[in-house]
């Protein structure tokens, strides 16, 4: 029986090291250099893949999930109920909200009888794992393809509806059709 | 006479000097635009147009650095190493011919400073001095991967440095003479029928590339930068230096390796001679055919600089041992059978 590494290893995968000599060519190193700076001189010319990132971004795949919108419907009313299954659902416990009664004549306002009066997400807390968007029965929160803004105090993440809602001017409404 | 010389001489300095300093700036700059091209990026691009201001900002990054003096019984020794390096990587300069002569209204003007006779020797012990900086500053910083930095570079430099005469001296075997200027203006000849190819290169390819890897060396750059390797020591000499100190040690790093292009592009590739010179300066004008000659130069040099830049984004570092045996077993026995090629050659054919 053969002691060689091949027999002996369980997994039939060693293979043995081999110390063969270098050749001439590779002793002098001159060729090896020469060929080495050949590969180097190419990726010279090679088109560069760095993106130019304030002037150049890039594009986030369709299920990216960034900062929240709370959305409006066709009427541009607030589709939030304020029943609280996000803050539920979230994991970091990043969302509080308080609900108020819908008083007559805000029903252009608000959509239900109950909305958030206030409603607010800690983006230090948040996780952006989209648990919220899923939970949510009224198709009133989601995950937009922005980043949260960087900021220099802690109490500008805390994002209340004045950052959540989405504007009312028809330019600046998001699209979230792709999500589903 | 004697305050025309002066003078003349005064603005060459001046200039030379200038000029070293631009292009060691911008050899910084130029350093990490080619190693982020080497790596399929793109470098340092947001300061000025192009990146161009760069060096500025990194200069005024440096100046306003913490001055960190360590603990040291050598303060004087700390503060006086880098200043060595930097005297010593500018001194080379002096005897270097940068181009022929200029004709300025019946004045003639030699681009050099002094064309001393021994200015071979001149050099060689100039650039074995620029070692004392190295071993100064990383001995008096009284830490251990500095003084270990030093030593590496000093014994590297006495390696490299007998490798480096021995390659010299079958190229002073051709050309008669320890002198710049002359070496610089016989390569001006003819070779094959052009004029003004007559360079060594063809004559001493063997010694040339031995003269290269010592160059190498002698610059501390990829792959021989033992002295100052990041992985194992911390950044060698300069580990206990900051502010505009370090930055005399690594500027004063660019500054040898643009004096070495220098050296190099004088001794094998020629100085300011190119092809057709001869024919340029009948035709056009020698005041062009100089002008000509030293944006020639200018040329070799930077793509010598560039060279540096390729080599070290291409190998990685030698070990110590290895360092040493291709010193000491290659490159010395190589060089003497070089030297003894030579003068075979030239008892042969004259």
């Amino acid at each position: 029986m053969s002691n060689s590494i091949k027999e002996i290893s369980l997994s039939g995968r060693k293979i043995e090291v081999s110390n063969k000599e270098m050749t001439f060519a590779e002793r002098i190193y001159l060729p090896g250099i020469l060929k080495g700076m050949g590969i180097t001189l190419k990726h010279f010319f090679r088109p560069k893949n760095t993106i130019q990132y304030p002037e150049e971004k890039r594009e986030f795949s369709p299920v990216f999930r960034g900062r929240h919108i709370l959305m409006r419907d066709e009427n541009g009313a607030e589709r939030c109920t304020a029943c609280g299954l996000c803050a539920v659902s979230c994991p970091a416990e990043a969302i509080t909200m308080v609900a108020a009664e819908r008083k007559p004549g805000e029903e252009k306002l608000y959509r239900e009888e109950k909305y958030a009066s206030t409603y607010e997400i800690n983006m230090l807390r948040c996780i952006f794992c989209g648990l919220c968007e899923e939970a949510c029965p009224k198709e009133a929160i989601f995950l937009t393809q922005d980043m949260a803004p960087a900021d220099y105090i802690r109490d500008g993440f805390i994002y209340g509806k004045e950052k959540l809602v989405m504007p009312l001017e028809e330019d600046s409404r998001v699209d979230n059709s792709q999500k589903g | 006479m004697e305050t025309s010389f002066l003078i003349e001489k005064g603005i060459l300095i001046l200039v030379i000097w200038g000029i070293t300093m631009l292009i060691a700036l911008y050899s910084t700059f130029g350093e990490r635009v080619v190693a982020a091209y080497f790596q399929d990026r793109r470098g340092p691009n947001r300061a000025g147009p192009g990146g161009l201001l760069q060096p500025l900002a990194d200069g005024v990054k440096m100046f306003t650095k913490e001055d960190f003096i360590p603990n040291t019984p050598n303060k004087w020794l700390f503060i006086f190493g880098p200043a060595l390096f930097m005297t010593t990587a500018l001194l080379t300069s002096s005897v270097l011919p940068w181009g022929d002569k200029l004709n300025i209204f019946g004045y003639e003007v030699s681009l050099f400073v002094a064309d001393i006779n021994v200015a071979i020797l001149f050099i060689l012990g100039v650039i074995s001095i620029g070692v004392y900086g190295i071993m100064i500053g990383g001995w008096a910083s009284n830490n251990k991967f500095a003084l270990l930095g030093a030593v590496r570079a000093s014994s590297q430099m006495i390696s490299y440095e007998v490798a480096m005469g021995l390659s010299i001296i079958a190229l002073l075997m051709l050309s008669g003479t320890l002198s710049v200027r002359e070496i610089a203006a016989q390569q001006g000849g003819d070779f094959l029928g052009i004029s003004g190819m007559k360079w060594n290169i063809f004559y001493q390819p063997l010694g040339f590339l031995i003269f290269l890897v010592c160059a190498f060396a002698e610059t501390n750059r990829t792959p021989f930068d033992l002295p100052e390797c990041e992985a194992e020591l911390i950044g060698g000499y300069h580990t206990e230096y900051s502010s505009m100190k370090l930055g005399f040690f690594l500027f004063a790093e660019y500054i040898s390796m643009f004096i070495s292009s220098a050296i190099i592009a004088t001794l094998y590739f020629g100085g300011y001679n190119y092809p057709g010179v001869n024919w340029v300066a009948d035709h056009i004008g020698p005041n062009i055919a100089t002008i000509l000659g030293v944006v020639v130069l200018f040329a070799k040099i930077i793509f010598f600089i560039f060279f540096y830049m390729w080599v070290r984004w291409t190998l990685p570092r030698f070990r110590y041992d290895q360092l040493m045996n291709l010193g000491w077993k290659i490159l010395i026995p190589l060089a003497i059978a070089n030297i003894i090629i030579t003068g075979t050659a030239i008892l042969l054919l004259n």
